[in-house]
């Protein structure tokens, strides 16, 4: 294709020079620490389950810590699905929001607050899920019953991101006062979008414990309603997958361009796939409940239609992204119809990562699109395709972005240098063949039939057709454990590594567009027209069910009154 | 993506302001929305005129005292026509009541599950039978079974320590051999089996 590359003409508030203060990258790397810790330990459990699926069963030998297969789950979704994703963002989000805009934040103290209000929370939750007194999985549906520290400290995490949000709004705010009538940079309208969105999204959740699950932990309530439970959740439960998966999509669009040496090939195409995942992130969690009894049928279609329409930007990003790496690549001197992405920097432990995440997610994609096939749900619902899948997406195509983020922002935040590059590359090479092999084999066992959340080393209904799929997935683990051991101990190294002088710490890397955001439309910058559709398509997609099911809600399930766990 | 001149940028609302969209990105995004369209029909027509269904609102019940309750006190099998068969199966921790269900081949099987306790799932391996059980809901699907053999019946959601042993199954027998498992004394011939059962309805 022809390509003008015109952002010579205009450069302007793109890739700054503003640098960020030692107290401003120490904030930001506060939060990338927390989120490696909470991936480090998550992540030791993660292989557990998939060694006892081939019958060694480690948590027998961890018993007088870890009481079951079941905590060690809990505590690897919480703490790598919930945790290491959203401290990482935040901080991220803090990153891309002063280096975009250019400027401090205009009340970093509302920041330091959401920062600390996230730390209180994780531990109020980390008490009761190590004394396994929440063993209760990450989607804690109940009237399966943790303590109520559990609820109160997931409560605190999302409202310490909401605190943080609100700094970020602010800070957009401070800076289109001070540069009115000029775009807002990507990497910083991005992540605010993503804020935005998270914000909606989590109005579900908060309701479902504030009204439900908090007083019933807390004896005021003896009972809850479960269905209208589900449909809280799910209400923030799909768009949480937006929200880990738009961070990696900054670093795609508005970073990576940057470190494989092009630009992004469309400033306003980017803008346009937020703004959607703005809007229709929300109105798809009955895509969620498609299996379940008290939806009628029309409202479970309907959403199903809804998140045909989320799939259209994730269509945009493919093309955008990948043309403009092909840009690149050309630009490097590739050729020929493939040739360009053998000349992109695969010596660089952050592209590469970045890549592989990217190549796998496009087989999540595919399944995710299944999953939301309406009747087609019926084939895959709570078996092990479905964490086959997500291990795709947020632990792969979100992961090892952030992974390959670190690469340069762990460096860039402390003033070291990476430790080991090629060790690095090792690491992102395992992460992608054992997910590769994990997953494959957790999608064939669930079309088969295989439940998820299940040790099925031990169910007694497991025929022996599935024990080589049941091995791979025990391979996979084992290779996954490895990778990621490595990769904790890279981020160590480099930590407690020296302080190297200035011109050899990577800098944020921020992409040009090749057509200048100023020629952008107005209307891909503005925030009112696209809170008013989420808005509207909020009310006529979920309002009239939500309403019905909360009319008429029936506390009336009680739980079980033995011991379940 | 040479619609657009640079021009003297004003960084105001210039009304020539476009997205610039390439030609090829153009056509990628109209491909897009075509598979699109193509996967909504094809669910569409699979859903609503080829009997692919989900489960929707069945009825409610109150978890507390569905156990008391009729149909729910005594869960099982019954033949409501020749050949077409419902079953009440309550999911509590950690067995299904009953573990077991046998029908002819060729046999019409409504299923309605639902839980006193916690949620469960209840998925028939090899089918399109893949329920949630909420407590206070009622989950109901159908499905004919064509096939002689079993089909295991497993609890697919988290529900406690004894998750994993939570099973029961679908025995699909020939025509011929029908058990008198069916409430039905006559169990030699299925064609009379299923004519006596006509008036097992409720």
């Amino acid at each position: 294709m022809t390509v003008v590359d015109r952002s010579q003409s205009r450069p302007r508030n793109w890739d700054n020079d503003y640098e960020l203060t030692d107290s401003e990258k120490r904030f930001v790397a506060q939060h990338i620490y927390v989120a490696i810790a909470a991936l480090f330990v998550g992540s030791l459990f993660g292989p557990l389950q998939a060694f006892e699926f081939s019958g060694v069963d480690f948590y027998q030998y961890i018993e007088p810590v870890i009481k079951s297969y079941y905590q060690g789950l809990t505590l690897h979704g919480v703490l790598n699905a919930l945790v290491w994703t959203t401290f990482f963002i935040v901080g991220f989000t803090n990153l891309t929001t002063m280096k975009g805009l250019g400027r401090p934040l205009s009340h970093p103290h509302i920041n330091r607050i959401g920062f600390w209000v996230m730390v209180v929370g994780l531990l109020t939750t980390a008490f009761p899920i190590l004394a396994n007194s929440a063993t209760v999985l990450y989607t804690f549906y109940p009237p399966l019953q943790a303590s109520w520290a559990f609820y109160l400290g997931l409560t605190l995490v999302v409202v310490g991101s909401w605190i943080e949000g609100l700094g970020f709004y602010l800070t957009l705010h401070a800076w289109r006062k001070e540069n009115r009538g000029t775009r807002s940079p990507f990497i910083a309208l991005g992540g605010i979008i993503n804020a935005a969105m998270w914000q909606i999204a989590t109005l579900g959740i908060a309701v479902e414990v504030l009204t439900m699950l908090l007083p019933w932990s807390l004896g005021i309530t003896d009972a809850t309603d479960p269905e209208l439970a589900r449909t809280y959740f799910w209400f923030t439960g799909h768009p949480l997958v937006y929200f880990w998966l738009l961070p990696a999509y900054v670093s795609w669009y508005g970073m990576l361009p940057k470190q494989v040496g092009g630009k992004l090939f469309s400033d306003s195409l980017a803008r346009l796939a937020f703004w959607m995942f703005l809007i229709v992130s929300v109105p798809v969690g009955f895509h969620h409940q498609f299996t379940d009894p008290g939806v009628p049928q029309t409202w479970k279609f309907i959403h199903a239609l809804l998140t045909y329409a989320v799939f259209f930007p994730s269509m945009i990003t493919a093309f955008t992204v990948i043309a403009s790496l092909e840009y690149a690549g050309r630009k490097r001197g590739g050729t020929g119809l493939v040739g360009w992405i053998r000349t992109l920097p695969w010596d660089d432990p952050s592209v590469t990562a970045q890549l592989l995440g990217a190549i796998l997610f496009m087989f999540g994609g595919i399944g995710g699109l299944t999953n939301a096939s309406y009747n087609l749900n019926l084939v895959i619902h709570n078996t092990a395709w479905v964490p086959g899948h997500f291990h795709l997406t947020v632990a792969t195509a979100v992961t090892l972005t952030f992974m390959g983020v670190t690469y340069w922002m762990i460096p860039h935040l402390t003033g070291k240098a990476l430790w080991g590059r090629r060790v690095a590359l090792f690491q992102t090479w395992t992460w992608f063949v054992g997910m590769i092999i994990f997953s494959n084999a957790m999608h064939m066992l669930g079309l088969l039939g295989a439940p998820r959340r299940t040790p099925l080393g031990k169910a007694l209904y497991v025929p022996e057709s599935w024990d080589g799929h049941l091995m791979r997935v025990s391979i996979g683990g084992a290779i996954l454990l490895v990778s990621v051991l490595t990769y904790v101990y890279i981020m160590v190294r480099t930590i407690a590594g020296p302080k190297v002088e200035k011109a050899l710490v990577p800098a944020v890397p921020v992409a040009q567009p090749l057509r200048p955001s100023q020629q952008t439309p107005l209307w891909l910058d503005r925030f009112k027209p696209w809170l008013i559709g989420a808005g509207v398509l909020l009310v006529i997609a979920y309002g009239p069910q939500l309403v019905d099911q909360i009319f008429n809600m029936n506390l009336n399930a009680p739980g079980s009154d033995i011991d379940l766990w | 993506m040479t619609e657009t001149a640079p021009g003297p940028s004003t960084g105001s609302d210039d009304p020539n302001l476009t997205m610039g969209i390439d030609p090829y990105e153009r056509n990628w995004m109209r491909l897009s929305i075509a598979l699109l369209v193509a996967f909504a029909a094809t669910i569409t027509v699979a859903g609503f005129s080829m009997g692919f269904a989900v489960p929707g609102a069945d009825g409610e019940v109150d978890p507390r005292t569905v156990l008391e309750t009729e149909p729910w006190s005594s869960p099982g099998l019954r033949e409501i026509s020749p050949g077409v068969y419902e079953a009440y199966v309550v999911a509590q921790t950690w067995s299904f009541n009953p573990r077991e269900l046998e029908v002819p081949v060729g046999s019409e099987l409504t299923i309605y599950v639902t839980s006193p306790d916690v949620q469960h799932g209840f998925s028939v391996r090899d089918t399109n039978v893949n329920m949630q059980v909420v407590p206070g809901q009622v989950s109901k699907l159908s499905y004919t079974f064509d096939e002689v053999g079993e089909f295991p019946y497993i609890c697919n959601e988290y529900c406690g320590q004894g998750h994993a042993a939570m099973y029961g199954v679908v025995n699909v027998v020939p025509a011929s051999a029908v058990s008198a498992g069916n409430d039905n004394d006559n169990a030699s011939d299925s064609a009379e089996a299923q004519g006596d059962a006509d008036g097992q309805v409720d």
